[in-house]
């Protein structure tokens, strides 16, 4: 067990990059806490596979430091970081049995098979899979292959960190919501630092007490699952996470007050001195209402998505989503739409540019 | 209820047909000669199972029968192993690798009288390449048409530079099939190269080298133009395989009972061989 800080973090794939386009991760700080369930979230090719791959050895960073516990691993390899990974893919060794899977990484490093023999009984215990020890693994369901190479990662008792690269892919969906608890349960009996990859927000928010959310090779946001979905601060973040995602509607700044296709919108708080560049105002769905009076719009799509409706309403040229769950308009209607004034933001360039109420 | 008709029939004919013609019966009048005795002018005279009681205590075949299997067994052993090693030290990605690909597929291009006929140049002791080299440059006197143990190493040293590339292409195409992510996972398990070979690679490799085992069991089982072009069998009889003897029989003694027994006993043990071959292989699938 570990904490983990990765410092000044840059990485490239190209020899000599030329400038931040060239870079496949631009500049990461971060420390991870031991024993802390982290994700890393991210739309495809944002670099998080890259920063999973640095810390776990498999790559050497261009440039920056990873510390485990302050002692610099940024050279050593995978073997020798006591690290473990779990890979989108199962990988398992075919001509193995189950018990010889799970035994294999400790056979490795020669431990004497009495204590083998107790780490794998217990770890397969955990897992549920004590009664295939000794089936080959060749003929595993995906599922029960995928909890082997966890099985893998968590039968060394002096793991620093388990990571885990989109591990619940190839999963069918009904097995996937049992997976996940099982890593949760497991997280909480084995206490090791974990980090989740992941491109699905469910996953991330569920598994995770601190998310690390990425795009395009930097860090946007950490924060608990609440913290991100209540106070995003990059409307990424915003669009990211939350079905359907927070709108974003460009806005004009007049005098300090925002103005929306030309009327005024009440903003959480002051507005950050100095904002400027392209300002937009960023609501959740779940925070608009349909009122008596407000903005002026018509309802183009209601799309009844289960437990509540999301109704597609036009200010002007304007897409705004809302989340209703009784009297339902007809496509067609006029409504009005009421921002409710504490979740509503104004972002400029893409951060936050407003202070919470109460706040310094 | 359901309605039945025999159309199916007749989508299966062609082939059918196709394999009547091409296999079934040529095969059969192998089998026609295979009990009869002839000396010339059409007349044949009934012979039973004489030829196959006669060639299964006959010593030239039995003689021709172990070379067979020697030659066979060490080609097989020599072949793979380096295939393997060849495939495994050949890159991955990048322009090296098409460079690779083309200069192990030259040999397999070349038709087997010529290589049969290069290497007969190549080795001749006073003015081939090797041959001189051997000769007069190491001083190891070498003459494949007097000394067996030459002729043996020739015609091997001859399979395994024109057939080794193809069991490096096969394990090749078995190789790169294997995500990235086993190497990586092996990595993290502290997993030795070796472990990474038996574990990792030779599973993953297994299904092509399968069909590499038995392509060049049955290739080099059946072999004749290459050592025939070479040595035409000698010095002596030492390498005289199966094929060559038999077409001795047949085409130079004329005996055509004895050489169709002979051919029938020939394929029933390639047959038995290359399934013996498969199913030991392919086993462990079954589970």
């Amino acid at each position: 067990m570990a904490k983990i800080t990765l410092s000044q973090l840059r990485h490239s794939y190209f020899a000599e990059p030329k400038g931040p386009q060239d870079y496949a991760l631009k500049q990461i700080d971060l420390d991870w806490n031991d024993g802390g369930a982290y994700a890393l979230l991210g739309p495809s090719g944002c670099g998080k596979s890259t920063l999973l791959n640095i810390i776990s050895g498999l790559r050497v960073p261009s440039e920056g430091r990873i510390l485990f516990d302050d002692k610099d691993v940024t050279h050593l390899p995978p073997d020798q970081r006591n690290i473990a990974q779990v890979f989108q893919f199962p990988v398992i060794y075919d001509t193995m049995t189950v018990y010889d899977n799970l035994a294999f990484p400790l056979r490795n490093r020669g431990m004497a098979e009495r204590d083998v023999d107790v780490r794998v009984k217990q770890i397969a215990e955990m897992l549920e899979v004590s009664e295939m020890l000794t089936q080959g693994a060749a003929g595993l369901s995906p599922d029960n292959k995928q909890k082997i190479s966890m099985g893998r990662g968590l039968v060394r008792d002096d793991v620093n960190v388990v990571m885990f690269d989109e591990p619940l892919t190839v999963i069918d969906p009904h097995l996937k919501w049992k997976l996940r608890s099982k890593l949760k349960e497991l997280h909480q009996r084995i206490r090791a630092t974990m980090i989740y990859v992941t491109h699905d927000q469910t996953e991330a928010l569920t598994f995770a007490d601190q998310v690390v959310v990425m795009q395009d090779g930097e860090i946007v946001q950490i924060g608990t699952p609440i913290e991100l979905f209540e106070r995003p601060t990059h409307t990424f973040v915003g669009h990211f996470i939350g079905s359907p995602g927070m709108n974003v509607l460009p806005c004009e700044v007049k005098a300090g007050a925002a103005f929306f296709n030309g009327q005024h919108v009440a903003l959480e708080g002051e507005i950050v001195k100095g904002a400027g560049g392209k300002t937009e105002i960023g609501v959740r769905p779940e925070y608009v209402s349909l009122a008596k009076d407000g903005l002026r719009a018509h309802v183009r799509k209601v799309a009844d998505v289960g437990r509540h409706n999301v109704v597609e309403a036009m200010v002007g040229e304007q897409k705004v989503a809302v989340i209703v769950e009784h009297d339902v308009p007809n496509q067609g209607d006029e409504v009005f739409l009421d921002f409710k004034t504490e979740q509503t933001r104004l972002y400029a360039d893409g951060w936050l540019a407003t202070n919470a109420k109460g706040a310094a | 209820m359901k309605t039945q008709n025999q159309k199916a029939w007749f989508f299966v004919l062609p082939v059918l047909l196709l394999v009547a013609f091409n296999a079934l019966i040529p095969m059969m009048t192998v089998v026609n000669y295979s009990v009869q005795e002839t000396f010339g002018n059409n007349l044949f005279f009934w012979q039973g199972l004489d030829w196959f009681q006669n060639l299964m205590r006959s010593e030239r075949f039995h003689a021709a029968l172990g070379r067979q299997f020697m030659f066979t067994g060490l080609i097989l052993l020599i072949e793979i192993p380096l295939g393997v090693a060849i495939a495994m030290s050949m890159p991955r990605k990048g322009f090296w690798v098409s460079v690779c690909l083309v200069t192990m597929a030259l040999p397999m291009l070349i038709p087997w009288n010529v290589v049969g006929a290069m290497w007969n140049i190549f080795t001749l002791p006073d003015i081939g390449l090797m041959g001189y080299f051997l000769n007069h440059v190491m001083g190891i006197p070498y003459d494949m048409t007097q000394n067996v143990f030459a002729a043996w190493v020739t015609i091997i040293v001859m399979d395994v530079w024109h057939w080794t590339s193809l069991v490096v292409l096969l394990s090749y195409a078995g190789l790169v099939s294997i995500p990235e992510a086993y190497y990586q996972a092996a990595k993290i398990d502290g997993a030795s190269n070796f472990a990474v070979f038996r574990f990792i690679q030779l599973p993953k490799m297994k299904n092509v080298l399968t069909i590499a085992v038995l392509l060049r069991f049955i290739d080099s089982f059946n072999i004749y133009t290459e050592p025939f072009v070479l040595t035409g069998g000698g010095p002596g009889n030492s390498t005289t395989l199966l094929s060559i003897d038999l077409v001795k029989i047949a085409l130079g003694q004329f005996d055509l009972g004895p050489a169709a027994a002979m051919s029938l006993i020939y394929f029933a043990i390639t047959l038995l061989v290359s399934w013996l071959f498969f199913t030991l292989m392919t086993k462990d699938d079954a589970r």
